[in-house]
């Protein structure tokens, strides 16, 4: 238990994919961020919420055979580097896919799905992963 | 401004790395420095600064203020020095040489310690992978089932990819350096792999298997650094710090620039050189951070030892002991270990041996000026120290 | 006239076939496929549960009725396959496709008609004028015992419906209940299986309710079986929603299109909206509808809609179609079947 209020305070962004885009320059940061590592100064206070469509490309995957102990029923699982169409990279699972099926530059798309489980007794936390599109 | 003072290893000294069950975080930091105060010639009571460098003691052993831990316990708590600790993932050790470093060439001290200790196999299993994950950014990377190796395999299946590298290239790093290890007592495997054997080992993440990866390690190693005029007053020998520098980026792999370029040690190393004076060439061996085989290729490169892409000439061309560009002859991460906090300072306990030709069967020959070349976690701090010369 | 102004399902994209879950258990999968006309059924992904199901189905509504998430004021999530049993599945689901703070919501259980239950609470809330737009989710990811008849069919997924007056793609002319005290099938709190009545299950549980508000809604109406161009009855299996069509007078070509169990298995609160959903799909204006859930426990839900004009300026295609998610699935066996409904006992493992 514990770590509630950490887990809560992620929802939007990680239920919605809800980016920061700076004011200044436009560029879009996921995961959000305070100030732009571009504009600096220029940017505090300009970061705005925006929302990220959820489509993107495998930058790179690997299938991860020696897991931590959330993930230790999923093994092997894929993760990869997912490169948004609107810019940002982020890592991530990609599920619902045979192995031989993956390759750096497909296309991806965002679906909703459990990440972790606090034990049988715990919070059950929710997030983004990636399927084939 | 005054002329600042020139930085000397005058005592080194490390344990066994290894799964070493009957000693405890406390008892291997205090055989390190024993080692090294003894190596020196000096008493505890000259040391004016201890800097203490672990990574995971909070999480893995449940005890933090790991600098006062040291300093009790080696007996020196009376002496009232600072002693405190250095904490930057992977790359504390050498985190806390070059702060060691910079109090004295600040005029501040003459004679300061650094005491590296990590005690990983306290736990094992999927426990020690979510306490790895910590080494990452844990709210964006292992949060979604990012691990230490999983990251570097993002890395190595571009790098593969884009240059078009054989898997055999990359644990070639991890072949040399279980040979290397073989000739060092320290070390925690000393069996020499085949590539046959190492591409046949257990998946980890792939592309990477188990002979791509570095082990779990309790290991810990301890520096004596003075001031010239100290060494010379105390009439002691000692291994000249050339050059120190740290360069960083951005916590997660998937912020950085490029996922198989490390700009941090691209920008430490070109501080390394320019501050010593040095090009490449004139490096006799290098202690490379090669936690996952990938780091090794692309270490190579942004150190500056080959082009983007083209590690694979330098290991071609050899990386031995007796080769144009001998690469971790202590064993290095890989087959040495890496005990986290401590494989830092590791590779000045090598450099010195190297340099002073103790090193027995793995002496390089010549062995005049080191690289050494430490990294946090997936590249967002890497330091690079220069050492040996005249 | 109110009525359903957007749709969208989603159905795991794992199957098992009767014959491999019949191999393990000795059974006779050739007696499964015909006597309860069972091909296969939907399997969910060891990380998908009612909530990820119902957030894909609501994500899949708004995206294809364009409707601004902000702009629904209710949500209501029928399950019994809740991941919670205590903390609600419709906040996660709010969130999840950023509806507002300001929204009525709960979770509803009534066996497999909790969520034509939440359709008309919604469609009550929208013709009182409470709220503009709602959404009623039906999903589950059922529970059938290892060895039980219901292994065969229990599956997953669900359909969200979004309820309005404005741009009405089907609107609901009428909709009426039937309830009764009838112990044909239930799961006791902490029990991970449910117990049913086997064939008690039928007679006075699944066709008493079904056919009977299906007859009182028509009455109720003045129409007949034949002014139906569709038939969509709660699905347990192939073969009762196929009987009480037959029993009720409609044809084949009124109830094919609606039935999904022999493909996709049993959903429970999800299994007569999906087929609902698929009948959407497809219809024309002017098609009518008649739409019967059914509730062990016991009680059913009766709909009577006909589709209107403002389906022909909608993009059914912009969300996955009941089509499109029968046609890309991945079979399973039954070890990685157990594997991933949690049937292997891993010690103490964190899952």
């Amino acid at each position: 238990m514990g770590k509630l209020s950490a887990v809560w305070r992620e929802t939007n962004h990680r239920y919605r994919l809800v980016a920061h885009q700076c004011g200044n320059c436009k560029k879009m940061y996921f995961p959000p961020r305070d100030i732009c590592p571009d504009c600096h100064r220029e940017s505090i206070g300009k970061m705005k919420e925006k929302q990220l469509s959820g489509n993107g490309r495998i930058e790179s995957f690997t299938i991860v055979h020696d897991a931590p102990s959330a993930f230790a029923r999923q093994r092997p699982y894929v993760l990869a580097l997912v490169k948004l169409d609107e810019g940002p990279i982020l890592t991530a699972q990609i599920v619902d896919s045979d192995f031989s099926e993956l390759e750096a530059g497909k296309k991806v798309r965002a679906v909703f799905r459990k990440i972790r489980e606090d034990g049988k007794g715990g919070i059950i936390q929710y997030g983004y992963k990636f399927v084939l599109e | 401004m005054l002329l600042s003072e020139d930085v000397y290893i005058i005592g080194s000294g490390e344990t066994k790395f290894g799964e070493l069950w009957e000693r405890s975080l406390r008892e291997l930091a205090v055989e390190a420095g024993l080692r090294a105060i003894e190596s020196a010639g000096i008493y505890s009571k000259d040391v004016q600064l201890l800097y203490g460098s672990n990574s995971l003691g909070g999480t893995i052993n449940s005890q933090n203020d790991i600098g006062s831990l040291i300093a009790d316990f080696s007996g020196i708590a009376s002496n009232h020095i600072p002693a405190i600790r250095i904490e930057a993932s992977s790359a504390s050790g050498a985190a806390a040489v070059r702060e060691a470093y910079l109090g004295i060439k600040s005029g501040e001290y003459d004679c300061v310690m650094v005491g590296a200790v990590e005690k990983m196999t306290d736990l094992y299993g999927t426990e020690m992978l979510d306490h790895m994950g910590t080494l990452l950014d844990r709210e964006w990377e292992a949060f979604f089932g990012g691990t230490p190796a999983a990251m570097a395999a993002l890395s190595a299946r571009k790098y593969m990819l884009d240059f078009k590298v054989p898997k055999e290239k990359l644990l070639s790093i991890s072949v040399n350096d279980h040979n290397n290890a073989s000739m060092n007592p320290d070390a925690q495997y000393r069996n020499k792999i085949t590539m046959e054997a190492a591409m046949e080992s257990t998946m980890v993440a792939e592309p990477l298997n188990m002979m791509d990866c570095s082990p779990m390690s309790d290991g810990a190693a301890a520096l004596v650094l003075c001031s010239g005029s100290f060494m010379r007053k105390r009439k002691l020998e000692g291994v000249k710090i050339m050059s120190s520098a740290i360069s960083q980026d951005f916590l997660a792999l998937h912020s950085r620039r490029s996922i198989y370029t490390m700009d941090s040690t691209v920008l430490a190393a070109r501080t390394a050189f320019e501050k010593a004076g040095l090009k490449q060439k004139d490096i006799s061996f290098a202690e490379i951070h090669n936690s996952y085989s990938i780091y090794g290729m692309t270490a190579l490169e942004d150190l500056g030892f080959a082009e983007k892409g083209r590690a694979r000439d330098v290991i071609d061309a050899g990386i031995g002991l007796a080769d144009p560009l001998p690469i971790n002859p202590s064993g290095g991460l890989k087959a040495k270990g890496n005990p986290i906090g401590a494989v830092g300072v590791g590779q000045f306990v090598e450099a010195v041996s190297q340099i002073s030709g103790k090193a027995g069967q793995r002496q390089v020959k010549d062995a005049r000026i080191g690289l050494l070349h430490n990294v946090a976690g997936t590249g967002s701090t890497s330091i690079v120290h220069i050492v040996g010369g005249a | 006239m109110s009525g359903i102004v957007s749709y969208g399902s989603y159905i795991p994209k794992y199957r098992i076939k009767p014959d491999e879950i019949a191999r393990v258990w000795g059974e006779d999968a050739d007696s499964i496929r015909t006597g309860i006309n069972i091909l296969s059924k939907s399997v969910p992904s060891p990380d998908e549960d009612v909530a990820t199901i119902s957030v894909e189905a609501a994500r899949n509504a708004v995206r294809r009725g364009k409707v601004n998430a902000g702009d629904i004021g209710a949500i209501y999530v029928g399950s019994e396959s809740h991941p919670y049993a205590v903390k609600p599945t419709a906040t996660i689901v709010a969130s999840a496709i950023g509806a507002d703070f300001s929204l009525f919501s709960a979770d509803y259980e009534f066996a497999c008609k909790a969520g034509t239950a939440g359709m008309q609470n919604v469609k009550a809330m929208v013709d009182s004028g409470m709220i503009k737009l709602g959404m009623a989710i039906g999903a589950d990811t059922s529970q059938g015992a290892p060895g039980d008849a219901l292994e065969y069919s229990a599956s997953a997924g669900g359909t969200a419906m979004i309820l309005g007056k404005e741009n009405v793609i089907a609107e609901i002319n009428s909709t009426l209940s039937v309830t009764s005290d009838t112990p044909d099938f239930w799961r006791r709190e902490g029990q991970p299986y449910p117990t049913h009545g086997e064939r008690f299950t039928g007679e006075p549980a699944y066709f008493r309710h079904t056919i009977n508000a299906s007859k009182m809604l028509m009455e109720r109406m003045g129409t007949k079986p034949s002014d139906y161009t569709y038939a969509v009855f709660h699905q347990p299996n192939g073969k009762f929603p196929t009987r009480a069509a037959k029993t009720l007078g409609f044809s084949e070509q009124q109830f094919k299109d609606g039935l999904l169990t022999p493909v996709i298995g049993n959903t429970y609160s999800g299994s007569m909206m999906t087929g609902l959903s698929a009948i959407l799909d497809k219809a024309a204006p002017s098609d009518r509808i008649l739409a019967v859930s059914f509730g062990s426990g016991a009680g059913s839900d009766a709909f009577d809609i006909t589709v209107t004009k403002n389906i022909e300026k909608m993009d059914r295609e912009s969300a996955p179609t009941i089509k499109k998610m029968l046609s890309d699935v991945k079979w399973l066996d039954y070890a990685i079947y157990a594997k991933f409904k949690k049937k292997i006992i891993v010690g103490d493992a964190v899952e």
